[in-house]
């Protein structure tokens, strides 16, 4: 039994895809239009009902007050700096609430000071008038992520000290916050993230899509090829020392290069072996494995920075977004709507539906399947690379696991959308964003991941065909 | 090199608690999979609701059997939400399902919102909930030595954790092999071989497999348990590989066969502890860390999951025509 896709099938999701699709370019054209620039102050600050303070002590990991070191805040009241004063504090008044982006200048620390966690700056507070935020950050040796390393070693009797985590998962993001109050310039906000995340998440998700459409396979390891795209970048930014866009695009071709030489090595010969997708399936788990820890391997458990500057924020309306989230999601949307043309619209891809339809028809007719799969292989691995560069700056750095952790919420993009489907994986991709991001509006930021896999068993409880599949096949 | 040590080690793997916990998760997963063709790829999941139903209830002073109790209904409900959904549908969806569900029970777990009850990524303290289990030990406190092994008679990796440990072991090999010939278990393995035939007889397919489900999510949980009570409660080091390490057990020893799970577990384990220490006598740390040593061991693992996979799915004990592992 094959499953189908139904891109085709109705023109109203084409239409909704499309305007998808013109929406997030609409967003990335739209006016960038900085907030005012209001004068440095260092006074210190008392909060009243008209004004509100952030403020933050800065100490070495000595203990001792790290002095001159330069903050940024920026948010609804404007752009301001300080600077911290000789007993390391530092405030600043602000005159209207929202959400504010602290940024801490790494250069004007102390000599031989780092940020403890450097994924946490910069970070962002949230004001309320009269109130006084604090934003700290802490000094001493970066703890990066530690590896939940999952096997039985150490028979302990006290837990291990606390594991750092997992990308996306205990890092904010910038421009987003968790808890507080639900008022509309955060629901503005924290969907605006959303969509970035969203069409960063489709990325990765089209390629899986694809290659279930036309082979039949699950492919757990399609997480790992999210991952090397991000630490391929890494490789060629922070070890070659190449510009990021030659590095991104180095990055995206090795990335493409490995799914043409993983279906040649593995997926074509089982498939000439005919073993059974559960057995296929499988191996791609046992890939999986192998790929994690080989990342582990060569580039530690830690997480890794593809840029070291702090990306710098634009304010559009109520939202605060990096200008390289911006530039990113042109770059997804570019990519996306080239991925739809060239399946809408061209002879190949008119030949990839043909297969995902129906792979024996297809050749019946003279299509090149075995052709046509190592195609999607190649396409699936890029996209997913390019996925895997954008989302590591977008989540501030990558590691060795952001693809296995990003892997489950692919799958509930692609079983909302219907399995197969690619249009039905970029739909469900940006409803699992905007779930994502909307969710910490409600829910601890770090529980955000766990309402979007609700949300597939929901969906596979009450509609398990997804918004586009078709209802026969399942079963 | 010290082979004593080195064969003392491995040996000492083939009968450690952790291997018990493993074979009897394992065994749990042959009744999913081996017997009724169910892709549980969730089954951490299952033993950390067990680890935290057990560890929770006791530090809420409960006493033993009714901690037990508790982890083995959160284990029963876990099954039925995870079932209710998806064993109507094609395998694969289960297959994902059980991964993100179990991955739900660890971000839920791990969440900083829920400190007070689950420790979150920290987790909780061995010796918050190992005093009722030691204290039903009849065998005192001190430690004896038995040859090169030298353990403590009850706390903690203690030799009373591993008496009853594989105690539950032999009890759920009994389980199985009885299940294997009875005629509730002759159905189970119908539905793994032809879901429609089944049907055709008039036998209900879903509750079958919602029974089956269940029951091998029981036996996770307690394998969770065991797995839980020599060291602490940690939610980050019981998520997706171990699941993964679970499966590459029973193909190792072969699905559906009684003895498979147990006969991969020891195996895993006292190889993976060979070619670790081997490693760390012949390698010197300047040219692997020992963290890279430890990265390396699961690669190979994850290499051997593979080759398994395709070229001796049936493992070691395993008959390749009762077998047909394949998505219905």
């Amino acid at each position: 039994m094959r499953r189908a896709t139904s891109m085709d099938r109705s023109p109203l999701t084409r239409a909704t895809v499309l305007a998808a699709l013109a929406a997030m370019l609409g967003l990335v054209l739209a006016t960038v239009g900085p907030g005012g620039t209001a004068a440095a102050q260092t006074v210190a600050c008392a909060p009243d009902s008209g004004t509100a303070c952030i403020t933050g002590t800065l100490r070495t990991s000595a203990g001792q007050p790290a002095v001159g070191v330069a903050l940024e805040v920026a948010g609804p009241g404007g752009e301001q700096q300080v600077t911290s004063g000789p007993d390391g504090r530092w405030s600043l008044p602000v005159t209207e609430a929202g959400q504010y982006t602290v940024t801490l200048d790494e250069a004007t620390l102390p000599a031989g000071e780092t940020l403890r966690d450097p994924a946490n700056n910069p970070r962002t507070v949230t004001v309320s008038l009269g109130g006084v935020a604090a934003a700290l950050f802490p000094l001493g040796t970066p703890t990066g992520p530690a590896a939940p390393s999952g096997g039985a070693t150490g028979d302990g009797d006290a837990p291990p000290p606390a594991t750092g985590g997992e990308p996306g998962l205990d890092n904010t993001v910038p421009g987003t916050a968790s808890g507080g109050g639900v008022n509309w310039d955060r629901v503005a906000q924290q969907a605006s993230a959303g969509l970035v995340f969203g069409t960063l998440l489709a990325l990765a998700s089209v390629g899986l899509s694809l290659i279930f459409g036309t082979t039949g396979l699950s492919n757990f390891a399609h997480g790992e090829q999210v991952s090397l795209g991000g630490i391929l970048a890494y490789v060629f930014t922070q070890l070659v020392g190449l510009p990021l866009l030659v590095s991104g695009a180095i990055a995206v071709a090795l990335a493409a290069a490995s799914g043409y030489l993983q279906d040649a090595a593995i997926w074509g010969p089982l498939r000439k072996r005919r073993v059974g997708m559960t057995q296929q399936l499988i191996v791609t788990i046992g890939l999986a494995v192998t790929l994690q820890y080989v990342f582990q391997f060569f580039f530690g458990a830690g997480s890794l920075r593809i840029v070291r500057s702090n990306p710098e924020t634009v304010a559009l309306g109520p939202i605060l977004i990096t200008q390289q989230s911006l530039i990113s999601l042109g770059i997804a949307a570019a990519a996306l709507g080239g991925v739809s043309y060239f399946l809408v619209a061209t002879r190949v891809g008119r030949a990839t539906r043909a297969v995902s339809d129906n792979p024996a028809l297809a050749a019946a007719s003279g299509i090149g399947v075995d052709g046509i799969v190592r195609m999607v292989w190649t396409i699936g691995a890029g996209l997913a690379g390019l996925g895997g560069v954008l989302m590591g700056l977008y989540l501030n750095a990558t590691a060795w696991n952001m693809g296995s952790t990003l892997l489950l919420l692919m799958f509930a993009a692609v079983t909302l959308g219907g399995l197969g489907t690619a249009f039905g994986a970029l739909a469900g991709s940006i409803v699992i964003g905007l779930v994502v991001e909307l969710s910490n509006l409600v829910i601890p930021s770090d529980m955000r991941y766990a309402g979007a896999l609700v949300i597939l068993i929901l969906v596979l409880l009450f509609r398990p065909q997804g918004i586009l599949g078709r209802a026969e096949r399942v079963g | 090199m010290d082979w004593e040590r080195i064969l003392t080690l491995v040996a000492g793997e083939l009968f450690a608690p952790t291997t018990a916990a493993y074979a009897l998760a394992a065994i749990g997963l042959n009744i999913h999979f081996g017997l009724t063709g169910l892709l549980n790829f969730g089954q951490a999941g299952f033993m950390l609701l067990g680890a935290y139903g057990f560890a929770v209830s006791t530090i809420a002073g409960y006493p033993i059997w009714l901690a037990v109790l508790v982890a083995v209904a959160c284990s029963v409900i876990f099954a039925l939400i995870l079932g209710i959904p998806t064993l109507k549908l094609r395998g694969d969806y289960l297959a994902i399902v059980t991964i993100a569900a179990a991955e739900i029970v660890r971000i839920v777990g791990r969440s900083t919102a829920l400190t007070d009850v689950t420790g979150a990524s920290s987790g909780l303290r061995g010796d918050s909930y190992k005093a009722t289990f030691q204290a039903l030990s009849p065998l005192g406190d001190g430690s004896t030595a038995l040859g090169p092994f030298s353990y403590s008679n009850s706390s903690s990796n203690s030799w009373w954790l591993r008496i009853v440990g594989w105690l539950l072991v032999a009890l759920a090999c009994v389980l199985v092999w009885r299940l294997l010939r009875s005629p509730w278990g002759r159905v189970l393995k119908g539905i793994r071989e032809d879901e429609d035939a089944v049907r055709s007889l008039g036998k209900n397919v879903y509750s079958y497999k919602m029974q089956a489900l269940v029951l091998g999510g029981v036996i996770g949980s307690i394998a969770g348990i065991i797995y839980v009570l020599p060291r602490a409660v940690q939610p980050d080091s019981m998520g997706r590989p171990m699941t993964f390490w679970v499966w590459t057990i029973l193909l190792l020893g072969g699905a559906a066969t009684v003895f498979g799970p147990v006969i991969g577990s020891m195996v895993f384990w006292a190889v993976l502890m060979l070619i670790k220490t081997v490693m760390r006598e012949v390698v010197p740390s300047t040219v692997l860390r020992a963290e890279q040593i430890e990265q390396f061991g699961w690669i190979i693992v994850g290499v051997t999951l593979m080759l398994l996979v395709i070229f001796r799915p049936q493992g070691m004990l395993g008959d390749k025509k009762e077998l047909a592992i394949n998505v219905r």
